[in-house]
C-alpha cells in the first residue's frame, strides 16, 4: 500500500463539521479565541461553502422567536417543543437556544441573506416561528462569515478531511483523527476542547427509493452518523436515541410541505377525499395530554395519516388545487386575483427550487399544475436529526443561569452544551433533547457551545496527552480497508465478489435491511417489538464483526467505509434504546406493537452510555423536570 | 445518473487550480477522469441533486437527469446563478416552459463581517451574552425564563 504521511495539527479548540452549527461555532469561537490568545481549527469533510444539511439552500428559517417585537416569549417556545415531543425535552437547552436564535437570524440578514419583508418592513412569517427567505445561498453566506471570522483570528480551516474518531486522555477528550479524501494523508488533531457538529444520520434505514433515487433522501446522504459515533466512542452519555424523525413530504422527491400547509393553508386528504385530521380525531384521545395540543404534534399528525394508509385508504394528497382556489376566492377583484396567483406560483416553485430542486423536476416531469390537481405526500423513512422534530444526540449540560434548584444537579455540570466527557462540546444534530432548533437554532447552539468551550479552555489550559503509539495503531486501523482491498481484490475476476471482504455499499444495504425489517422501517410500517429488536441486535453484532472486513479501492471508498461504520453505531444505540423504553410514545415515529400505549413510568429520558474500556452498554433513565410552568 | 457531464462542454477546468465540480460536491461524487480530462459523477445513486456542481461549472457542462427509478423522462430544470440572483428555467415533459428569478443575497460576495456591524457588548466569558449581544438581539439584555 502507498505510504500515508501523518500530519499532526495542534490547536486549542477543534471544531468538527462544517454545517450550520459548526459555522456558528467558528464565528463565535474566533472572537473569544482572539481575545484570549487561543487558536481555533475547523475540519469539514466537504467544501464549507456548500457542506452540511443546508448545502442546497433552504426556503425558510424555521426558528425565530421574535423576542424584540414581543411576538412570542421563551416560555411559548419551550411549551411548543415540549408538547411536540410528547413531553420529552430538556427545557433548559431549548430555552437557551431560543434566547439566542433571534440574534443569529439578525446576523444572517446583515451578512446578506434575503429575508422576506412585508410593506411595513417586518419579517414575513410562514408560520408562528417560521420566516420566509430567498435561501438559495443561505449556506454560502453563513460559511463566508465563518471563514472571515477564522481568518481574522488566525484560525485554520481543513476541508476534505474526514474525521474517523476521538482521541482521549483518560476521561478528557484530547482531539480527533481522520484522513484526507484528496491526498494520502492521515490526520491527528490535538486539542484542549473539541466541539462536535458533524450532523445527524441518513441511510441507517432503508429508504423508499432504492435504485438511483437512493440518494434522494429527505436529509442529505452525507449525514452519516459521525456525530453519534464520535460522542458514543468517547464514552459520552447519549439521550433520546429512540427519538428518530419521519418527515411527511411530497412523495418520492421529498419536497417541503411547510409553505403549503402553513402559508397557503392547504389540507391533506386521503384517496377517498377524507381529511384524516378530522376523521381520525378520536384517536388523539389515546395520546393525552399531547393529543389535545395545538398544533397537533408532528408524530401524531403522521400517525393519523399512517392509520389511513395502513387501511388501504391512500394515496394521501396535498390539496394544492383547493388551497389555491381558496386563496383566489379571497380576492374578488380579477386584476388583484391574477397578480396574487402569479405571486403564489412563484412562491410555490421557489419553495422547491431553494431546497429540493428534485421536486421541481418531478413536478415538471409529471406535468403538475398545482392549481389543477393535488400532489401526493407520504411519510418518508426514519432519520436521526436532533435539530428537527427528532431528538437524538449527546446528553449535554445546560447553562447555569436557567437551572432551578430541582434541575441544577441533573442538568448542569459546569459548561453549557458540554457532554458528559470533559472538554467535548456538542451542537446541532450532535446534541440531544433540544429539538426544533433547525438551521438557525443549530447556528445559535454552535455559538453558545463555542463560547462555553473557550471558557473551558481558559479554565483548563493544559494540552491533554495524546498517546502516539495508540495513534499508530489507529492509523493502521483507519487505512486497513485500503490494505485489505489491495491484498485480496485480484484473487477473483470481479472485485465486487470476493469472500475476503465486503465493500461499503453492500455493507450499508445490509445495515439498512436489518433496520428496516427489525427496527421498524418503511416495509414494516414503522412497527417493531422486543422480539424483533433482539433479533436485530444479533444481526447488528455480526455486521459489526464484518466491519473489520470492509474494503476500499480508493480514498472515496475509504470514506464510505467509515461513514457506514458510524451509521452502524447510530443504529445500535437506536435499537438498544427502543428496546429499553417499554412503551409507545411517538406512534408516528415508531410503534412498539408489544407495548402499544404511553406509560407514566416512561415519562423520562431514556439514555445510554457505551464504555470504551469494556465494550459494555449501560441503559439509564433520567428524570424530566419542567422549568416552564404549564 | 442524476448529474451528468456534457463531454463537448467540459474542459476539465484546465484553466483553474482545481476542478470546480470536484471542489464543491458535498458528497465527493464528482471526479475528473484524468485520461480524457472530463468530469463525471462516480456514484449517481448517492447524488442528492443539490445542483451545486451545475451552478458552479464555468462551462455550463453539467446538467441533471432526474432519478430514473421515479422521475419520468423529458423535463429539465436549469439554473443560471449570478452574484445577487438566480434565474431558473423549468421545461416540462409536455413542453411548457416556466422561468423564475429570485434574489440570492443582498450584499457583495465576500463582504460578510462576522459581527454584522453590531458592536460587541461588554460581555465576558462568564456572561450568557454572545459576542454580538445584546445589540444583535435588539433587546437591552439576554432574555431569561420566569421561573
Amino acid at each position: 500500500m502507498e505510504n500515508f504521511e501523518t500530519k499532526v495539527v495542534t490547536t486549542d479548540l477543534l471544531i468538527l463539521g462544517g454545517g450550520m452549527a459548526a459555522c456558528g461555532a467558528a464565528v463565535e469561537a474566533s472572537y473569544w479565541a482572539k481575545k484570549h490568545g487561543l487558536k481555533v481549527v475547523m475540519v469539514d469533510k466537504a467544501a464549507t461553502d456548500r457542506s452540511g444539511a443546508v448545502a442546497m439552500g433552504l426556503s425558510a428559517i424555521n426558528q425565530y422567536i421574535g423576542l424584540k417585537d414581543g411576538q412570542n416569549t421563551l416560555e411559548d417556545y419551550v411549551k411548543y417543543v415540549r408538547n411536540d415531543l410528547m413531553g420529552v425535552t430538556r427545557e433548559d437547552l431549548v430555552a437557551n437556544i431560543a434566547r439566542h436564535v433571534d440574534s443569529t437570524v439578525h446576523l444572517f440578514e446583515k451578512w446578506g441573506l434575503p429575508i422576506w419583508k412585508d410593506k411595513n418592513g417586518a419579517y414575513v412569517h410562514e408560520g408562528r416561528w417560521q420566516l420566509m427567505i430567498n435561501g438559495e445561498s443561505y449556506k454560502v453566506v453563513v460559511a463566508e462569515a465563518a471563514k472571515n471570522a477564522l481568518k481574522e483570528a488566525n484560525g485554520e480551516l481543513y476541508e476534505r478531511v474526514f474525521i474517523v474518531g476521538p482521541l482521549m486522555d483518560g476521561d478528557r477528550v484530547a482531539g480527533a483523527y481522520g484522513f484526507s479524501v484528496r491526498k494520502n494523508e492521515f490526520y491527528v488533531f490535538k486539542a484542549k476542547a473539541v466541539l462536535v457538529a458533524m450532523g445527524g444520520a441518513v441511510h441507517v434505514f432503508k429508504p423508499r427509493s432504492s435504485g438511483e433515487g437512493l440518494g434522494r433522501a429527505w436529509y442529505p446522504p452525507w449525514n452519516s452518523g459521525s456525530s453519534a459515533y464520535f460522542t458514543i466512542a468517547a464514552g459520552a452519555e447519549m439521550t433520546c436515541q429512540e427519538v428518530r424523525f419521519i418527515p411527511v413530504r411530497f412523495k418520492d422527491a421529498y419536497g417541503p410541505v411547510g409553505a403549503w400547509f402553513l402559508l397557503f393553508k392547504s389540507r391533506a386528504t386521503n384517496g377517498l377525499g377524507e381529511d384524516y385530521m378530522v376523521t381520525r380525531k378520536p384517536e388523539l384521545e389515546k395520546w393525552l395530554p399531547y393529543g389535545h395540543v395545538k398544533p397537533v404534534p408532528a408524530n401524531l399528525r403522521n400517525w393519523l395519516g399512517m392509520l389511513d394508509v395502513m387501511e388501504g385508504k391512500g394515496p394521501i394528497y396535498m390539496r394544492t388545487e383547493e388551497a389555491i382556489a381558496n386563496l383566489a376566492k379571497a380576492l374578488p377583484d380579477p386584476v388583484e386575483q391574477k397578480k396574487k396567483l402569479k405571486e403564489l406560483e412563484a412562491e410555490a416553485w421557489e419553495d422547491f427550487l431553494d431546497m429540493t430542486i428534485s421536486q421541481a423536476l418531478l413536478w415538471a416531469a409529471t406535468n403538475v399544475s398545482p392549481e389543477e390537481k393535488p400532489s401526493e405526500i407520504a411519510a418518508a423513512e426514519p432519520y436521526f436529526i436532533g435539530s428537527h422534530s427528532g431528538a437524538s444526540g449527546a446528553w449535554v449540560s445546560g447553562p447555569e443561569d436557567l437551572q432551578t434548584p430541582q434541575t441544577k444537579n441533573e442538568y448542569f455540570w459546569g459548561y453549557a452544551h458540554m457532554s458528559t466527557v470533559k472538554g467535548l462540546f456538542c451542537a446541532g444534530d450532535a446534541s440531544g433533547a433540544s429539538s426544533h432548533k433547525f438551521s438557525s437554532g443549530s447556528h445559535a447552539e454552535g455559538r453558545i457551545a463555542a463560547k462555553a468551550a473557550i471558557k473551558f479552555i481558559v479554565e483548563n489550559n493544559t494540552q491533554p496527552n495524546v498517546d502516539m503509539a495508540l495513534v499508530e495503531k489507529l492509523k493502521a486501523e483507519t487505512l486497513a480497508p485500503l490494505a485489505l482491498f489491495e491484498a485480496e481484490s485480484k484473487k477473483t475476476t470481479d472485485p465486487n465478489i470476493n469472500p475476503a471482504y465486503i465493500r461499503p455499499k453492500m455493507y450499508m444495504f445490509r445495515l439498512q435491511k436489518i433496520m428496516d425489517e427489525y427496527a421498524g422501517g418503511v416495509t414494516s410500517q414503522f412497527k417493531t417489538s422486543k422480539a424483533l429488536l433482539e433479533k436485530g441486535l444479533e444481526l447488528i453484532a455480526l455486521l459489526k464483526e464484518d466491519a473489520k472486513k470492509l474494503a476500499a479501492e480508493d480514498l472515496h471508498e475509504l470514506m464510505r467505509c467509515w461513514e457506514n461504520y458510524h451509521r452502524t453505531w447510530q443504529a445500535e444505540a437506536h435499537i438498544r434504546t427502543i428496546l429499553f423504553r417499554e412503551e409507545t410514545r411517538w406512534p408516528g415515529y415508531y410503534f412498539r406493537a408489544d407495548c402499544p400505549s404511553m406509560k407514566d413510568e416512561w415519562y423520562c429520558f431514556a439514555n445510554c452510555k457505551y464504555d470504551p474500556k469494556n465494550g459494555q452498554w449501560t441503559m439509564l433513565k433520567r428524570p424530566i423536570y419542567k422549568i416552564v410552568a404549564d | 445518473m442524476p448529474s451528468y457531464v456534457n463531454p463537448e462542454k467540459c474542459d476539465g477546468c484546465k484553466a483553474l487550480d482545481k476542478t470546480a465540480c470536484q471542489h464543491i460536491c458535498p458528497n465527493d461524487l464528482m471526479v475528473l477522469n484524468k485520461a480524457i480530462e472530463k468530469a463525471y459523477n462516480r456514484e449517481p445513486e448517492m447524488c442528492w441533486e443539490c445542483y451545486n456542481c451545475v451552478k458552479i461549472c464555468p462551462q455550463g457542462a453539467i446538467e441533471i437527469r432526474g432519478y430514473a427509478d421515479f422521475v419520468p423522462l423529458g423535463a429539465t430544470v436549469t439554473p443560471m446563478r449570478g452574484s445577487d440572483a438566480i434565474m431558473w428555467t423549468i421545461k416540462f415533459r409536455n413542453g411548457t416552459i416556466k422561468r423564475f428569478k429570485f434574489p440570492i443575497r443582498t450584499t457583495p460576495e465576500g463582504s460578510a463581517v462576522p459581527n454584522g456591524g453590531f458592536g460587541g457588548g461588554d460581555a465576558d466569558l462568564n456572561s450568557p451574552a454572545l459576542f454580538t449581544e445584546p445589540a444583535s438581539l435588539g433587546l437591552p439584555a439576554v432574555a431569561t425564563l420566569k421561573k
